[in-house]
């Protein structure tokens, strides 16, 4: 281990995921002098644009933009430039007849649908914009007498109380309700209800009838409400913009430089080791990377007590959803569709009954023989992204369980793969033909390039049980360890994944108070 | 006749278990009084507890301790698991030696004590009288190790008393007269390999020894043929424990509760407020509850273990302390077990008080009810707060022991 000259930092981050670059910008703008040591080549972690197939590139994992936080925008000057904004949600129907999805309206279904959905939209934009004031501050601790704590809890209580009775009565069913259950109660259109199902469901290993599909689909109103947005150059424009805020503000970023552990010495953390064996000192280590690779191969368990490291041991971080990138020589064919809806939002989710059945086989290891899918095609609207005539598609698609029997294999992979054309084909007949080059990126794939252990886009499941208070678990729900110096700042931890930026920032913030108090 | 075979299935055991020498204590056993222990039939006493007692104090008892948990723990990483485990620093605990040892849950709130057996290098035995595999296995995580519970592939008994060296030396166990106190040593025994440890619950010479199963029987013959003229007795719980108090060992269910058996805050308790400070070795990095009772060392503790020297000859059976004998400012504490000493001519308890109080050399009062004919007396006992343990004669550590 060589001991590099001017090693010592004031913090250093592992990995520049957009949360590790929100958090090092944040802290080199209060002064701090701050390292940031990402494992691959680009900065970004899985919200990076590349190149899939010659002369094609696309936003690897994360495609669309929905969370980011108007707080990070402002305080890192951020000025992203959307090729696609407030993007309609086109929900394809196999006869061509599609319905047209937006925040508070939906075109293509009865009147009373379309009122049932406005009133279902008020009350969800009521419900998220609350929930967004607490995914930007550090969740309190519970059971302390802490005033800040204690502050922020009451304040949160007072909240939802004030609400108003019914409303509140309202948020308290809702949250830990299924998003089934919300649907069926509402709407008769089964394409609508498969639409907002899969906006539940996405990214995370639950169907629409799992427990607190309510609050996953909250969560991700709670940025722009659900607006979608495709930024100028793919995702990695983001993530080029926010290295830059933090280059900016003075901390030092570093490529290709996979940290092979956090040094403990005594009990603390002293440092971080790269798997080239360079050696960086630092009293303050904030891990960008999910929590249980942060702790059992960063840190090692054995450095934390039992009951903690046995908590982190069930974190619930298993992915289900694929990545599918093709190179397309033209856009496919879909009937009902003029030329413009290919700069929206497509969703295959015919009916909630068609997503829960996708998710079946997923709970026992299998992938679905019926995706479901969210497509875009983001070179419509921007032709850095593929040749001139040509485009890329880019969907997220469900459920392909990183535990998959028998595991992530070529055949297993080209069978899904089939799936997911014979689904396309529905609705777009000519898609097969068109593709030239396609990449698929498994969980276990997302686990292996992007470094999230289970490969799951929020690094920890979105579920109640690992949700606020206690997330990623008890014990490290306020960003830092219970091993001095080490702190979080990833999807892991409160409020969740997304392209939001929240859980950088918050972690950021409650450094800096945390170094203020002390 | 059914074509369709039955699976072979091996017998689930029904009832209590029993121990490989529960023939022999039961030939001796006169009063029936049994309780269970983690599954096993145990006795209460086999003819008179005060009288098995005086063979503590006297002669030789015999407690048949194979119910005791027992785990193997083994590996590269043994000692750093163990290290992370407990709360002392088990590196200063060479192959041959016996370690007393508490470990505590991440908020420092005692789970067991027990012994930690440094068998071989590198082998550890971990006995205790709850069971922790869940606990045990939860702290592997991040080690190179294996635990193994072991509870019935060993018998167990505890030979103690001041003639309990005579007893093992005349059944033919040889180089014992070096052994010291928490020292163990293998010896062959009928062309078996036996354990034999300088250990016990009593506070007086004795050893605990540990062979195989199928040769308890042997070993309890042997053992009582060598110990007629030391007048050699088989001993329940009730005598066990009445040397324990005197000894002022702590019983779990009785000075503490396990921490995760209990439900309300507060009910638990850290070694610190326990008097086991000197097992707590802050120097180690890390260990299980070492956050929380740095902290509790840097405020102060809640509760203080005491032992207390009572005025009169009234037992204090779960009395509650008061700092004054008028009861004023309410109870600052409870007794959690007493008796009359035998030994010590002294009425004792062990307790736990409210910190600061209970500082050795204190005086507390403690409030005892007693029944006379009927009608329940009430008396206010003047009692002080004693450092040392009631009972901790020489001989308990004299090396060679002496040949009582």
């Amino acid at each position: 281990m060589t001991k590099n000259m001017d090693s010592q930092y004031d913090a250093i981050v592992v990995g520049a995921g957009h949360n590790g670059l929100v958090c090092s910008a944040l802290l080199a703008k209060a002064g701090k002098r701050v390292l940031v040591l990402e494992a691959n080549e680009q900065v970004g972690g899985a919200a990076i644009t590349r190149e899939f197939a010659e002369g094609y590139s696309v936003s690897a994992c994360a495609h669309l933009l929905y969370q980011l936080q108007p707080e990070v925008r402002k305080e890192l000057k951020l000025a992203t430039r959307l090729v696609c904004e407030d993007m309609t949600t086109i929900a394809l129907g196999e006869d061509g007849k599609h319905l047209r999805i937006k925040t508070d309206s939906v075109e293509g279904v009865s009147d009373e649908d379309a009122a049932q959905y406005r009133d279902f939209r008020k009350r969800m934009t009521r419900f998220s914009n609350l929930l967004r004031k607490y995914f930007n501050k550090c969740p309190p601790r519970l059971g302390t007498r802490d005033f800040k704590d204690l502050m922020t809890l009451g304040q949160l209580g007072l909240d939802v109380r004030m609400l108003g009775k019914a409303e509140m009565e309202s948020l308290l069913r809702l949250i830990f309700m299924n998003i089934h259950d919300e649907l069926t109660e509402r709407f008769e259109n089964p394409m609508l209800k498969g639409a907002i199902s899969l906006d539940a469901v996405l990214g995370t290993h639950l169907g629409p009838r799992s427990p607190n599909t309510m609050m996953t689909y909250l969560y991700r109103m709670s940025g722009d409400h659900g607006r979608s947005g495709i930024p100028a150059g793919g995702m990695g424009s983001v993530s080029n913009e926010l290295a830059h805020a933090a280059r900016s503000a003075g901390a030092t970023i570093r490529t290709s430089m996979p940290v092979k552990r956090i040094i403990i010495e005594n009990g603390r953390a002293t440092g971080v080791e790269t798997e080239s064996g360079d050696r960086f000192d630092s009293l303050m280590v904030i891990s960008n990377a999910d929590p249980k690779t942060t702790l059992m191969k960063l840190i090692g368990a054995q450095h934390a007590e039992t009951g903690f490291a046995n908590r982190m041991s069930h974190l619930r971080a298993k992915g289900n959803a694929a990545k599918l990138h093709l190179a397309l020589d033209g856009l496919p064919t879909i009937e009902g569709l003029s030329k413009k809806d290919y700069a929206e939002r497509i969703v295959i989710a015919p009916d909630e009954h068609y997503v829960e059945r996708a998710f079946n086989p997923a709970k026992y290891g299998e992938s679905s023989p019926n995706p479901v899918i969210e497509i875009t095609f983001p070179s419509f609207r921007d032709e850095t992204l593929a040749p001139t005539g040509k485009h890329v598609m880019s969907a997220v698609v469900q459920y392909a369980p990183y535990g998959l029997k028998g595991g992530w294999n070529d055949e297993a992979k080209a069978a899904f793969m089939k799936a997911i054309i014979d689904t396309l084909s529905k609705y777009m007949p000519d898609i097969e033909q068109r593709i030239t080059a396609s990449e698929l990126l498994t969980p276990a794939d997302i686990e292996r390039e992007f470094h999230i252990s289970g490969g799951h886009w929020h690094h920890a499941e979105l579920s109640l049980d690992q949700f606020m208070f206690v997330r990623p678990v008890n014990g490290a729900a306020q960003y830092k360890m219970p091993i001095d110096g080490v702190y979080l700042c990833g999807a892991g931890t409160h409020p969740g994944g997304g392209v939001s930026g929240a859980a950088g920032r918050n972690a950021a913030r409650t450094i800096l108070s945390r170094e203020k108090a002390a | 006749m059914s074509i369709v075979q039955e699976p072979v299935r091996e017998a689930v055991p029904q009832g209590p278990l029993k121990t490989p020498f529960y023939p022999r204590v039961v030939k001796l056993d006169t009063v029936n009084q049994w309780h269970e222990w983690k599954g096993y039939s145990s006795p209460d006493a086999l003819y008179c507890a005060d009288l098995e007692y005086f063979a503590i104090r006297n002669s030789t008892a015999v407690f048949d301790l194979s119910p005791m948990t027992k785990y193997r723990i083994t590996g590269p990483d043994a000692l750093d698991y163990l290290n992370r485990l407990v709360t002392r620093d088990m590196a200063k605990v060479k192959p041959g030696r016996v370690a007393y040892a508490v470990w505590c849950d991440d908020q420092g709130q005692v789970i067991d004590d027990g012994t930690i057996f440094h068998l071989r290098e590198g082998e550890y035995r971990l006995c205790c009288q709850e069971r922790h595999f869940a606990w045990l296995q939860a702290a592997t995580i991040g080690f190179d190790v294996e635990v193994v519970h072991e509870t019935d592939e060993i018998a167990g008994l505890a030979v103690q008393g001041p003639t309990s060296y005579s007893v093992l030396s005349t059944m033919g166990v040889k180089g014992l007269e070096d052994l010291k106190p928490f020292g163990l040593m293998h010896v062959d025994f009928q062309g078996v390999e036996m354990m034999i440890s300088r250990t016990g619950f009593t506070a007086d010479l004795g050893y605990e020894l540990w062979i195989d199963p199928g040769k308890a029987l042997d070993l309890w013959d042997a053992l009582f043929a060598a110990g007629t003229d030391y007048k050699i007795r088989p001993i329940g719980t009730h005598a066990l424990d009445l040397a324990r108090i005197e000894a002022g060992y702590l019983a779990p269910y009785a000075e503490f509760l396990p921490s995760d058996e209990t439900v309300r805050t507060g009910r638990s308790r850290s070694p610190l407020e326990l008097g086991l400070e000197w097992l707590v070795d802050f120097k180690k990095p890390n260990f299980n509850g070492r956050r929380a009772l740095a902290e509790e060392k840097r405020n102060g503790s809640t509760w203080q273990l005491v032992k207390l020297d009572i005025e009169g000859n009234k037992i204090a059976h779960s009395s509650y302390i008061f700092s004054n004998s008028k009861a004023k400012g309410g109870s600052i504490g409870f007794v959690t077990s007493a008796t009359w000493s035998p030994v010590c001519k002294q009425n004792i308890a062990l307790g736990t008080v409210k910190a600061p109080h209970g500082k050795p050399g204190d005086t507390v009062w403690v409030e005892i009810y007693y029944q006379r004919e009927m009608h329940w007396n009430r008396e206010m006992a003047k009692a002080t707060v004693v450092d040392k343990p009631f009972w901790f004669p020489a001989r308990r550590g004299a090396t060679p022991p002496g040949p009582y």
